[in-house]
């Protein structure tokens, strides 16, 4: 098999816009959850999301820095989020295909979760009003889920495979993963593969609202409203943004000198067939994904250093998950670091997935692992784990195993190790 | 310059990114300002918003350039 490797990192997220820059806030232990003051919240119980920080200035985003004016009518967010973390991925790897060959070898698959919400709720205000003609023509191309990877090969002349992942909140994790195989199997030797999202919208709050399944006891004080394996956990906090990473075949990346920042070594999915929203209560389901990975990696699990969790501060999930962990890892659980970077970012659904790459990938060519906000009261399963509780940890990160599960019982895991 | 033609050439403006001095009365939308199929579309239904009249499918095919729009207006409002 062609061996797969991360050369290059993009990130745009409610810490910040670049990976950098939202990695040192993480270590940093600050927190991206805010207020929602860009919309009525005032008939939604959950008033408070991850939000991308804007403006000009180190790690703020400006959408104008990306696409132009013109361009952004014929896109919602989630497609704007898209593009500049693979902006970010592309120029962090070097690689800049302007050959037909080198074009044709490089593609692109990144996915979202739920796609263009915000422009779907307007052109059904139109519609619903009888006002059918004014639904714009980029209507539909502006919410078309596969339209980040589309509008991303069209920006940068990427040829080769062009493929969109929707699997929830798994999206980001199964992006990367079906796109490594992708570089496996010979079908490009180099992938933009991540996630977006950006669906923190009236009728994207007031969906999750009714599902049951976000945060409502922390309105007052947002940054400690994701807590995973907090006994005062009651929810996730819905967050936006982007992953991205540039993937490539190792000799392909070799032979360029380019940075490498880990390899992708394993890659494990699974199906709960459980239930629509809620996970398997005995967890098999995220087991069988970080086995499957583990077995794909050749890797044992006494030799995993970090993980990074799904965790997602639901009452039900987190502890579940951390089940499935104690069981397939044995007494290693015990040396393992394992944390929530959801309790800083939020959950970016599609995206979570991608973003939590990089944080993992980071982790190993950084040697830190990054905490787990608001863990003061731990539930009482979670005793001896290191969750990485309030600060970030310096330790050797040779290898890291990344979760991602998502709404319909769809599991992904991650392996990377050190190169 | 007649209000009706300022008003379409600052919608175009708007619309395709172009700079002012492009947008000259023989201009075509596609040829000369960039504009593909599915702006065409779009800049019809900013006429529309903008003057308050419709136009049909097939008038609208036949408006390529900047003073194919401003006659239409014209003769629609007149």
């Amino acid at each position: 098999m062609r061996r797969v490797v991360v050369t290059g990192i993009g990130a745009v997220t409610p810490l910040a816009s670049g990976a950098q820059a939202t990695w040192q806030k993480l270590l940093a232990s600050q927190s991206g959850i805010k207020s929602i003051e860009h919309f009525d919240v005032s008939d939604i119980p959950a008033k408070i999301a991850g939000l991308v920080p804007k403006g000009d200035g180190e790690g703020l985003f400006n959408a104008e820095n990306h696409v132009s004016i013109k361009d952004m009518k014929k896109m919602d967010d989630f497609i704007v989020y898209g593009i500049a973390a693979a902006d970010q991925a592309l120029a962090d790897s070097g690689w800049k295909p302007e050959t037909d060959e080198d074009q044709e070898a490089t593609g692109v698959m990144i996915g979202s979760g739920i796609g263009g919400l915000p422009r779907i709720s307007e052109a059904a205000e139109l519609v619903n009003h009888g006002n059918t003609r004014r639904v714009s023509p980029f209507f539909i191309p502006s919410c078309l889920i596969n339209l980040v990877s589309g509008q991303v090969s069209i920006k940068h002349g990427l040829k080769g495979p062009n493929h969109a992942v929707v699997t929830a909140c798994s999206t980001g994790a199964h992006a990367i993963g079906d796109a490594s195989r992708l570089i496996s199997f010979g079908d490009a030797d180099v992938m933009v593969a991540g996630g977006a999202e950006a669906a923190v919208c009236r009728i994207g709050m007031a969906g999750f609202a009714a599902s049951r399944a976000l945060s409502t006891a922390y309105n007052d004080t947002p940054t400690e409203a994701s807590r995973p394996w907090d006994k005062g956990r009651d929810g996730f906090v819905m967050g936006e943004g982007a992953g991205c990473v540039v993937l490539e075949e190792y000799e392909h990346a070799k032979a360029r000198g380019a940075k490498i920042y880990a390899e992708v070594v394993g890659y494990g999915m699974s199906g709960d067939a459980h239930h629509i929203t809620a996970p398997a209560p005995d967890g098999n389901g995220g087991f069988r994904a970080m086995r499957n990975a583990l077995r794909n990696a050749g890797v044992n699990p006494e030799e995993v250093d970090y993980v990074n969790a799904h965790g997602t501060s639901t009452p039900l999930g987190d502890e579940i998950e951390l089940g499935a962990v104690k069981r397939l890892f044995g007494d290693a659980a015990t040396k393992l670091s394992m944390s929530s970077t959801k309790s800083a970012t939020g959950h970016l659904l599609g995206a979570a997935g991608a973003i939590e790459a990089v944080f993992s990938v980071l982790a190993i060519h950084d040697g830190v692992v990054p905490p787990t906000l608001n863990l003061r009261d731990p539930s009482d399963a979670c005793h001896g784990m290191d969750l990485v509780p309030l600060e970030a940890k310096k330790r050797k990160v040779n290898v890291a195993l990344s979760n991602s599960f998502g709404f319909g019982g769809t599991n992904a895991s991650l392996v990377f190790k050190g190169v | 310059m007649s209000d009706v033609a300022d008003r379409v050439k600052k919608i175009v403006v708007e619309h395709l990114g172009v700079e002012e001095d492009k947008v000259t009365e023989n201009a075509s939308f596609i040829d000369d300002l960039g504009a593909d199929s599915l702006d065409t579309v779009e800049l019809v239904m900013a006429f529309e918003e903008e003057f308050g009249c419709e136009i049909p499918d097939d008038a609208a095919e036949k408006i390529l350039t900047v003073k194919d729009a401003i006659d239409f207006i014209e003769k629609a409002n007149a």
